[in-house]
C-alpha cells in the first residue's frame, strides 16, 4: 500500500516538474505559412477553435439544408419501379441516352410506348405497361444479321496481317487484310462487344449470331468497323448477305460467295422484291415474302435463308380443288384437276410457304408458316361460330 | 491591379507542367487511374475538376485569410479546407440537379469523386503556405486543373490504344497503366528547374 502511494506521488511530482502544457498539447500555429510563436495564448486559442468549428459547421449545415429544400427535385417513385424492371444493358436500343432517361420518359410523357426496351423483351414490356397504365403491344424482336459470308476459306486476302486480333486494329493496317473492302474481317470484335454472349466466331472466322440470345441492342452494329452487321426485324429471314459494291468480275476474284450483280434474283422473284444498285442486289423488306426462291437460284450463294429448316408442303384432305395453289407456286409443284384433290410434287417444292398462305380453306400444311396460318384460321372459325 | 501578369503566367505553367500534380507530385492518383480509361470520362472529369478546384480555392482562401489568420487558428486548415470542399461539392450537386439536369447527367457522377481527390486539398494548402494573393491562388488552381486535364487526356489516349495491344497477361489493365504513368512522369521530369517555384 505504501509503495503504491509512493509511486503515485513520484509520478505526479514528475509531472509537476515538467511544463505539461508545452509537451502534451502540441504547439499551435507553427508551420505552413504562419511563423512559430514564443508563447501561445492557450485559452483564447481553444475558445476561438471551438467557436470557429461550431460556427462553420452550423453555417454549412444550414446552407446545405436550405439548398436541399429549395432545389429539391421530386422523383416519382414509379420511376424507381420502372427502373427495376428494365434490362439495364445500357445499349440505347430504346432510343434514349440511358435506362434512367427511358424510365423518366415513359412515366412523364404519354406518347412514349412501354415496349421500347428490346433486351427486356415481352416481360419488361408488360411490367412497364402495368406500372404506367399504358398498353403493351408486343413488338417484333430485332436480330443482328451478319451481311457477309466470306469466311477465310471463301474470300481472298491482300496480305498477311500479324497484328492485334481485333477488327478495329486490323482496319488501321491498310484498311484490313481482306481483298474485298466491304467484307467481314473475322477477328471477332463483335463477339467481344456483345453483352449477352450471342455472337461466336466459327472455324471459318465468320461471326455467328445465336438468335435465342440476341436482343437487338445494336452494340455489335456500332462496333463493327466494316459496318457488316445490320439489326433487322426477326421476320426478315431472307437477305442478301453481301455488301460488295465492286463489279461482278472483281467480286468473283475476291470472294466465292459474293454478290456479282447478275440480276437473276430480280428476274426470278414472284414479288419483285430484289433490286440491283451499285452491282449489289438488295431485297426490299416490305415486298419480300420470305419464300426463299432467290436463295436457290443465286449462282454464287450470296443470298442467305435464315429460316432454320424449310419443310415441304403437303395437301390435307379438305382440299376443294380450287387450283389457287397451282397459280401462286413459283416452282409449279402442286398439280391436280379442278374440283379434285391436289397434290404437291415433293421434289419440286422448296418450302416457300406461299401456297399455305393463299389456300382459302387452309388445306396445306408442312411449311414453316403452316402452324401460324392454321392457328389463325382456327381462331377465325371459333369467332364465326 | 498590382499583380504582375508574368507572375500569374509563371504560376499557371508551374502548376500545370513543371510541378504537374499527377506526374511530379504524385497526387490524385486513384481518380487518375479510375477515370483515364476512356476519353469521354477523362474530358468530363477534367472540366468538372477545374471548375470545382477554382471555386474551392477561392472559398478556402477567403476563409483562411479573413477568419483563420486573424483568430490565429491556422493549424485547423486541413480539416477546414476538406470541410469547405465537401460542403461545396454537396451544394453544387443539389443545385445542378435542379438547375440543369442535362449537365447533371453528363458530369454529375464526377462531382462525388472529386471530393476524394488529394489535389483538392493540396492546392488550398499550398496557397496558404506560400502566402499567395487571391488572384494568384485562382491562377494556381486553374493551373492545377489544366495540369490534371493534361495528365488525364494523355493517359486516356494511351490507354485506349493499349486496350487493343498485346499486353502480357499479368500486366493487363492497371499494372500496365502504372508503368506507363511512371514513364510519362519520367518524361515530365525533363521540365523540372524551368521555373523555380
Amino acid at each position: 500500500m505504501v509503495e503504491i502511494h509512493k509511486f503515485i506521488s513520484d509520478v505526479t511530482g514528475l509531472f509537476q516538474l515538467v511544463d505539461v502544457l508545452h509537451f502534451i498539447i502540441p504547439q499551435a500555429g507553427v508551420g505552413g505559412g504562419v511563423e512559430a510563436k514564443e508563447h501561445v495564448a492557450l485559452l483564447p486559442l481553444i475558445k476561438y477553435t471551438l467557436l470557429f468549428l461550431a460556427g462553420v459547421g452550423t453555417v454549412f449545415g444550414i446552407a446545405l439544408a436550405i439548398t436541399a429544400k429549395k432545389f429539391a427535385v421530386k422523383i416519382d417513385p414509379r420511376v424507381e419501379k420502372v427502373l427495376d424492371n428494365l434490362a439495364h444493358a445500357h445499349c440505347g436500343a430504346c432510343g434514349f441516352a440511358g435506362c434512367e432517361q427511358y424510365a423518366e420518359a415513359v412515366i412523364h410523357h404519354a406518347d412514349v410506348p412501354p415496349n421500347l426496351c428490346t433486351p427486356g423483351g415481352a416481360k419488361t414490356a408488360e411490367a412497364v405497361a402495368a406500372i404506367t397504365g399504358k398498353k403493351a403491344v408486343t413488338r417484333e424482336p430485332n436480330y443482328a444479321r451478319i451481311i457477309c459470308k466470306g469466311g477465310w476459306s471463301k474470300a481472298a486476302k491482300k496480305f498477311r496481317y500479324e497484328g492485334v486480333r481485333d477488327c478495329r486494329a486490323a482496319m488501321l493496317a491498310g484498311g484490313g487484310d481482306k481483298a474485298c473492302v466491304y467484307g467481314c474481317l473475322g477477328y471477332g470484335t463483335c463477339s467481344r462487344v456483345c453483352p449477352f454472349g450471342a455472337i461466336t466466331m466459327t472455324e471459318d472466322h465468320l461471326p455467328h449470331v445465336d438468335i435465342k440470345k440476341c436482343t437487338g441492342c445494336r452494340k455489335c452494329e456500332a462496333a463493327c468497323p466494316r459496318h457488316v452487321i445490320k439489326v433487322l426485324p426477326a421476320s426478315r429471314q431472307v437477305l442478301v448477305t453481301c455488301n460488295s459494291k465492286d463489279k461482278g468480275v472483281e467480286t468473283k476474284k475476291n470472294c466465292q460467295v459474293g454478290c456479282i450483280g447478275c440480276g437473276i434474283c430480280v428476274k426470278v422473284c414472284p414479288f419483285e422484291a430484289p433490286s440491283l444498285a451499285n452491282n449489289l442486289s438488295i431485297i426490299n423488306i416490305d415486298k419480300c415474302k420470305v419464300c426463299g426462291l432467290c436463295v436457290t437460284k443465286c449462282p454464287t450463294g450470296a443470298i442467305s435463308d435464315f429460316i432454320p429448316s424449310r419443310q415441304k408442303a403437303f395437301i390435307k384432305d379438305n382440299c376443294i380443288g380450287c387450283r389457287i395453289c397451282t397459280k401462286v407456286c413459283p416452282v409449279n409443284a402442286p398439280s391436280g384437276e379442278l374440283k379434285k384433290m391436289h397434290s404437291i410434287d415433293q421434289t419440286r417444292c422448296i418450302g416457300c410457304g406461299i401456297c399455305t398462305a393463299k389456300c382459302p380453306v387452309s388445306a396445306i400444311d408442312g411449311t414453316f408458316n403452316a402452324s401460324a396460318i392454321l392457328s389463325e384460321a382456327a381462331k377465325k372459325k371459333v369467332k364465326a361460330a | 491591379m498590382s499583380t504582375d501578369f508574368t507572375k500569374l503566367f509563371e504560376l499557371i505553367v508551374a502548376a500545370s507542367l513543371i510541378n504537374n500534380f499527377v506526374f511530379t507530385r504524385f497526387l490524385g492518383l486513384c481518380i487518375f487511374f479510375g477515370v483515364s480509361r476512356r476519353m469521354e470520362t477523362a474530358v468530363g472529369m477534367s472540366i468538372t475538376f477545374t471548375s470545382v478546384m477554382m471555386i474551392s480555392a477561392a472559398l478556402s482562401w477567403l476563409i483562411f485569410q479573413y477568419v483563420m489568420v486573424p483568430l490565429d487558428i491556422t493549424f485547423l486548415k486541413i480539416i477546414v479546407f476538406i470541410g469547405i470542399v465537401a460542403g461545396f461539392v454537396q451544394a453544387s450537386d443539389t443545385v445542378m440537379r435542379k438547375v440543369s439536369p442535362g449537365l447533371y447527367h453528363k458530369l454529375g457522377i464526377y462531382l462525388a469523386l472529386i471530393s476524394t481527390n488529394c489535389i483538392i486539398l493540396a492546392v488550398p494548402l499550398i496557397n496558404a503556405g506560400e502566402h499567395y494573393s487571391f488572384i494568384e491562388s485562382l491562377a494556381f488552381a486553374f493551373g492545377s486543373g489544366l495540369g490534371f486535364a493534361l495528365a488525364l487526356i494523355i493517359m486516356a489516349s494511351i490507354r485506349e490504344k493499349i486496350e487493343l495491344a498485346d499486353v502480357p497477361a499479368p500486366f493487363k489493365g492497371t499494372p500496365i497503366a502504372f508503368i506507363v504513368t511512371g514513364l510519362i512522369a519520367l518524361a515530365f521530369a525533363g521540365f523540372s528547374g524551368l521555373i523555380k517555384l
